[in-house]
C-alpha cells in the first residue's frame, strides 16, 4: 500500500504540519508502512467482536453538577501571547 | 412537481450550572474568559471529568420522545482547527449516541405528524470569537458548556413543518426543565438539511445545510427562500451542490459560505481521556419516575377533562407555565373552562403579544382573570364590559369588584329597566320597526345593538333579546 503524495500533503495540512519537500518521500513510506499494518489487522476476523472504546475495562466516573472553579484569568492570560479587553487575541480568522 | 425534503439539529444547551467536563461556571453574560478554567482551556495535564446532572438531563430528554437510551456510550474527538476550540478537537459522540430513535408528534393545519428523532448525543460548545479589525478576539466562557444536539429524520416536508417540529422540541426542553430556550442567547439553535425531489421521485436530492437560523421565523423564511432557490437551480437546467449556506435576515438571502477547508474530515475517534458512560437499569428508573407530565399527555387531559378541542388544547399546553395558568385559572374561577381557555388565547395573549411579554410576566395574575371570570358566570357584567375591566386589570388595577363598582358597570338584569330602554329605541326608530314587521329580520340585530348601546354595554344581553322579540314580533 503506498499513498499517493497529494494523500500525505492533505494529511499534512489536517494536522497543521508543514513538510518540506524533499521530506514527503520520507512520510510517504512511513504513513504506507502503517497503513499496511493496519491492512493487515484488517485481515483477522472480528465478528461477533464488540468493539473496544478503551483499553481499560472501567467506566465513566461522574462528578456533580457543582461550580468548584474560580476566575484565574489573570494567571491563564500570564503566558497568552497576546490579550485585550480580557479576550485571547489571535491573527484574524476569515470565514 | 417538487417536494421539499427537510431535517433540522437541533443545538439544546444544558441547564447546568457548571460545565460538561469541568467546574466552571456555565452562567451567561459574564465577563470574557472570568469562566474558562484549565480544562475548558485545554492546557496540558487536565482531563476532563463527565458531570452527571449532563447525563440525567440526556436520559431525560431520551425518555420523553420513546427513544433508546443507551446504556453504553461512546465519548469521541470531532477534530478541527479554529480558535475558539482550544484543544483543536470538540469532545462529542459519534458511533455511540447516548439517545438514538426516538419520535415527536407535531400538528400542522390541525393535522397530527410523527417526525423520527434518529439520535441525540452530548458535547461541549466552542467559545465564541469577536471579530475586530485586523484581529480576533476570542472569549472561552462558552467553551465546555454541555450541548444536546438533536438530529431529526429528513421527515419534514415544508418549512412550516420544520417550525412545528422546532417549536415542540423547544417546549418539550422547557417542560423537562433541560434547557433554558432562550434563543438570543444562543442556547436553542437551530441548523436545517433541505433539498428537494421531484414528486414520486425514491431518492433524495442534493441537500445544503442553513446555519444562522436564531428565531422560529427565521428558520420558516430561510427554508422557504432556500427552496425558491433551489427550485430556480433546478428549473433552469443547473444541479444543487451540497455546501453550507448562511441566511442573511436583513437581505433575506442564503449565501454559500467559504467552505471551511476539508470541513467534513473530522478524523472522529474515541477519547482516550474518557470512559465509556454506562446507565444503569435503576438510575433510568428513578429518572422515569420524577418526570413531569409531558405536552402530549397534558394535552390529552386537557381535551378529556376540560372538553377543549385539539386547537385550545395545544396552545394552552404549548408552554408549562400557560398550562399551568389556565388550570388555576378554571379552578379559581369555578367557571366553564371553555370561558377560561378563550379569555387566555384570546385577551390575554394578544395583550402578551403586544407587550412582548411572556405568560410568567403577565400583568393580570390568574386569580385576578379567575376573579373577572366569576362575575361574567354570575351575570354581574357582561362579556363586552369584560374587556374594559381586564384591561384596567393590566394596568395595574388590582380588585376586580372595586373597578366594576368604581365604573358602575355593573350589569343591568332588571327587566323593568331593560323595557324601559328597548321603549326608547323602538320610539326613536319607528321605520325600522315597520320594515322588521315586514319580514326585514336581519334588522332583529340593529335593534339589540341600539339598546346595548344605550345601555353602554351594561344590558344583560341574553334579557335584551328575549324581551326586545316579545316587544318587536
Amino acid at each position: 500500500m503506498s499513498l499517493p503524495k497529494e494523500e500525505v500533503e492533505k494529511i499534512a495540512h489536517l494536522a497543521r504540519i508543514s513538510l518540506n519537500e524533499q521530506d514527503i518521500p520520507l512520510y510517504t513510506h512511513n504513513l504506507s508502512d502503517i497503513l499496511t499494518l493496519v491492512e493487515q489487522m484488517n485481515s483477522v476476523d472480528t465478528k461477533g467482536i464488540t468493539p473496544m472504546a478503551h483499553p481499560l475495562d472501567a467506566t465513566a466516573r461522574l462528578r456533580a453538577d457543582i461550580v468548584s472553579e474560580s476566575n484565574q484569568r489573570e494567571l491563564f492570560q500570564s503566558i497568552a501571547p497576546q490579550t485585550e479587553g480580557g479576550l485571547y487575541l489571535v491573527p484574524k480568522v476569515i470565514e | 412537481m417538487w417536494e421539499v425534503v427537510i431535517g433540522l439539529e437541533i443545538h439544546a444547551q444544558l441547564a447546568t450550572k457548571s460545565k460538561i467536563f469541568s467546574g466552571a461556571s456555565t452562567a451567561y453574560g459574564a465577563e470574557p474568559n472570568t469562566q474558562a478554567c484549565a480544562v475548558d482551556l485545554g492546557l496540558p495535564g487536565v482531563l476532563p471529568v463527565l458531570n452527571e446532572e449532563v447525563v440525567r438531563m440526556a436520559a431525560k430528554f431520551g425518555l420523553a420522545i420513546n427513544a433508546k437510551v443507551a446504556p453504553r456510550s461512546v465519548f469521541a474527538r470531532k477534530n478541527y482547527f479554529y480558535p475558539d476550540l482550544p484543544k483543536g478537537y470538540q469532545i462529542s459522540q459519534y458511533e455511540l449516541p447516548i439517545v438514538e430513535s426516538g419520535q415527536l408528534k407535531i400538528e400542522v393545519d390541525n393535522q397530527e405528524k410523527t417526525i423520527g428523532i434518529t439520535r441525540a448525543h452530548l458535547e461541549e460548545d466552542a467559545g465564541k470569537s469577536l471579530h475586530f479589525h485586523g484581529l480576533t478576539g476570542i472569549d472561552l466562557n462558552r467553551a465546555g458548556t454541555p450541548l444536546l444536539e438533536i438530529v431529526s429524520e429528513p421527515d419534514m416536508r415544508s418549512a412550516k413543518e420544520a417550525v412545528a417540529y422546532m417549536k415542540k422540541i423547544h417546549s418539550l426542553v422547557r417542560y423537562l426543565d433541560i434547557c433554558d430556550g432562550n434563543m438570543q442567547e444562543g442556547s436553542f439553535r437551530c441548523d436545517a438539511n433541505v433539498s428537494i425531489r421531484r414528486k414520486g421521485q425514491a431518492e433524495f436530492g442534493t441537500r445544503t445545510e442553513l446555519k444562522n437560523l436564531n428565531s422560529f421565523r427565521f428558520v420558516e423564511r430561510a427554508i422557504n427562500i432556500e427552496i425558491e432557490r433551489q427550485i430556480d437551480v433546478l428549473e433552469s437546467g443547473g444541479s444543487v451542490i451540497q455546501e453550507t449556506r448562511l441566511y442573511d435576515a436583513d437581505k433575506n438571502e442564503t449565501r454559500a459560505m467559504r467552505s471551511k477547508e476539508e470541513a467534513n474530515d473530522y478524523r472522529y475517534f474515541p477519547d482516550p481521556d474518557l470512559l465509556p458512560l454506562v446507565i444503569e437499569p435503576e438510575f433510568l428508573e428513578q429518572i422515569k419516575q420524577d418526570l413531569p407530565e409531558l405536552p402530549d399527555d397534558k394535552k390529552q387531559r386537557f381535551m378529556q377533562e376540560y372538553g377543549l378541542s385539539l386547537y385550545d388544547a395545544s396552545i394552552l399546553t404549548s408552554n408549562r407555565e400557560l398550562a399551568d395558568y389556565f388550570e388555576d385559572t378554571v379552578k379559581l374561577s369555578r367557571s366553564e373552562a371553555k370561558l377560561c381557555a378563550n379569555w387566555i388565547i384570546g385577551e390575554l395573549s394578544s395583550l402578551l403579544n403586544k407587550n412582548n411579554l411572556d405568560i410568567s410576566e403577565s400583568k393580570v395574575t390568574a386569580s385576578q382573570l379567575a376573579n373577572m371570570l366569576r362575575r361574567i358566570t354570575d351575570n354581574t357584567i357582561s362579556g363586552k364590559i369584560a374587556k374594559q375591566v381586564f384591561e384596567a386589570l393590566w394596568n395595574g388595577e388590582r380588585d376586580v369588584d372595586s373597578i366594576i363598582e368604581k365604573h358602575g358597570w355593573k350589569q343591568v338584569t332588571d327587566t323593568g329597566a331593560i323595557e324601559k330602554l328597548i321603549d326608547e329605541v323602538i320610539a326613536k326608530n319607528p321605520k325600522q320597526l315597520e320594515a322588521y314587521r315586514n319580514g326585514k329580520e336581519k334588522l332583529f340585530g340593529f335593534f339589540v345593538g341600539q339598546v346595548m348601546k344605550l345601555s353602554k354595554g351594561k344590558a344583560n344581553p341574553k334579557q335584551v333579546n328575549e324581551l326586545l322579540k316579545k316587544k318587536i314580533s
